[in-house]
């Protein structure tokens, strides 16, 4: 489904990925583990080149290789992308969210009428299914934290996905709420038989959900096998402090650290 | 011990010594200004109250006599300011963005776009004026194309600032889904900013509306344009009635504007 070869980022002098083949497949729920910084968002940014990596491919089912302006147009319409910090509009509506989802497969000109009967339909019928469909009309800025992770969710199921990138969606959100977002990203994933790659920081919801966890440590992977081989040896290894875990992107909140300490801990 | 405490203690004179020196050269700055714009001129000060007096004793009462023929210039002046605020309006919304760091497609279009927008804000809307009053004659029309010439200078800024403060994270997320740079910024940014720029332009709307009681005197019509008969004729009592028409007008014309933006928040 998704392959990249070589796949590098060099930030000024620092390297944040360093040049990484990997390969993802339709169906499967991968998790990103690693601490902070290790390369996770890096990695994630890089898959739908929201940032541009300095070398290596991505390749997908399909398109090719992902190297002009038309092929990464339809590799973004393709690959739903959910953050962290939902990242929705706050003034507009839920539904409203959910269709922007529908931009990049309608031209500009139609863009600018208002949205088809199907469209609405649509998008309605994602926001159901993320169970937020009495919220469709709520200003999005009004929804609880794990409210709006499900409108992003619903953004990306909008885009009718054969990929979806999710970076940290539950690292704002309670335990109980992180367990019922990555229960419906994995629900997601198996009907729809999307290839799903998220990013995590909890160790135990990895060992949950994943069928395949993908540690990366300093930007390089250092473990990538089915969860039920992540051992305490292993989870040692990926989370002792190797390099530069100081030295940590903006918008990281504390509970990163925490799991950091909870996996040394362990 | 003591050491630091004597020490703090100069510091804190020392400050407050400095503190006084610059407001006294505030103050002397200030004060050469005055002299200079001859404030401190009390003789002619002391002239200024009785010719002011007579003046004032001319203008009443105010003559209201004419008031028939204030309707149609009054409906000028308010046509002139919504019309020369809609054209700033749809030239601030493209130069707007252009001007945005985060939404200019080239740092060059940035820069230009804000000189444009700086030479426009520079040249004052009278002289714009005239320039439209020589360019397309008398009457309502060279009013408007110097209000909506001159307020883009101003509105555009704001747009372009509003734009460059939206929230760049939802932004990105709507570059993620596959929309084209035109669609982000019409579908990620305009939709932050929508309230802000109806703001801006409601706000502006006052302001043109006060100018454009001003456009009428460099012949580009509306009430001004009576104001400026009545001024060369010196019939000060019906100037005053006039001073008194505009006043309403203004004060209407403000509550309106706030009651508007009020819903915009
Ligand atoms: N825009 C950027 N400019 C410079 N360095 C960056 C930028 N984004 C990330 N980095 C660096 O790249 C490394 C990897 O960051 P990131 O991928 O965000 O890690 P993670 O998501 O695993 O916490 C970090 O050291 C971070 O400081
Ligand atoms: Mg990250």
């Amino acid at each position: 489904m998704l392959t990249i070869q070589g796949l590098t980022k060099i930030y000024q002098a620092h390297t944040a990925l360093y040049p990484t083949d990997l390969t993802f497949e339709a169906s499967r729920f991968s998790v990103l583990l690693g601490p902070s910084g290790a390369g996770k968002s890096t990695l994630l940014r890089c898959l739908n080149q929201l940032t541009v990596p300095t070398g290596g491919t991505v390749e997908i089912e399909g398109i090719g290789s992902i190297d002009t302006a038309s092929k990464r147009h339809a590799l973004r319409c393709m690959t739903g992308f959910v953050f962290q910090q939902h990242q929705l509009i706050f003034r507009q509506t839920a539904l409203a969210n959910v269709l922007n989802g529908r931009l990049g497969c309608t031209p500009l000109w139609r863009s600018l009428l208002p949205w088809s009967r199907k469209d609405v339909t649509d998008a309605l019928g994602c926001l159901e299914r993320v169970g937020l469909l009495d919220f469709a009309l709520t200003r999005a800025g009004r929804l609880s934290g794990g409210q709006q992770q499900r409108v992003g969710i619903a953004r990306a199921l909008a885009q009718k996905p054969r990929i979806i990138l999710a970076d940290e969606p539950v690292a704002s959100l309670d335990p109980a709420k992180s367990e019922e977002i990555l229960e419906l990203l994995l629900k997601i994933c198996r009907e729809d038989g999307i290839c799903t790659v998220v990013s995590l920081h909890q160790v135990d919801l990895a060992r949950k959900f994943a069928d395949r966890v993908i540690a990366l440590k300093d930007g390089r992977v250092v473990f990538d096998a089915p969860p039920n081989e992540l051992s305490e040896s292993a989870l040692k290894e990926i989370y002792t402090s190797g390099g530069d875990v100081s030295s940590q992107p903006e918008e990281e909140t504390g509970e990163n650290e925490l799991a950091v300490l909870e996996a040394k801990a362990a | 011990m003591s050491k630091t405490y004597e020490f703090t203690i100069g510091e804190l004179r020392r400050e407050y010594l400095a503190s006084l020196a610059k407001a006294g050269l505030g103050m002397l700055a200030v004060g050469a200004c005055l002299a200079h714009s001859g404030l401190f001129d009390a003789q002619r000060l002391m002239e200024a109250g009785p010719a002011l007096a007579d003046l004032l004793g001319e203008m009443m009462p105010p003559d209201f006599s004419n008031w028939a023929n204030w309707g149609m210039p009054l409906l000028d002046t308010l046509a002139m300011s919504v019309a020369g605020t809609f054209l700033a309006v749809c030239l601030s919304i493209p130069l707007g963005f252009l001007a945005a760091a985060n939404a200019s497609p080239h740092p060059v279009v940035h820069r230009l776009a804000r000189g444009v927008l700086n030479f426009l804000r520079s040249v004052p809307e009278l002289i714009m004026g005239i320039v439209f009053v020589a360019a397309v004659g008398f009457g309502a029309l060279p009013g408007v194309l110097a209000l909506g010439l001159h307020s883009v200078g101003m509105v555009g800024k704001f747009f372009a600032e509003s734009v460059e403060h939206c929230d760049k994270r939802a932004v990105e997320a709507i570059r993620a889904t596959g929309a084209t740079p035109m669609q982000v910024m019409l579908h990620g940014m305009l939709p932050q900013v929508l309230p802000q720029m109806a703001d801006i332009a409601v706000y502006r709307w006052e302001y043109n509306f006060r100018a454009s009681t001003v456009m009428g005197m460099v012949g580009a019509g509306g009430i001004g344009f009576q104001l400026m008969g009545s001024l060369r004729l010196m019939q000060y009592q019906e100037v005053a009635a006039l001073l008194l028409v505009m006043l309403v007008m203004v004060t209407l014309v403000d509550a309106l504007g706030s009651w508007l933006r009020g819903k915009f928040a």
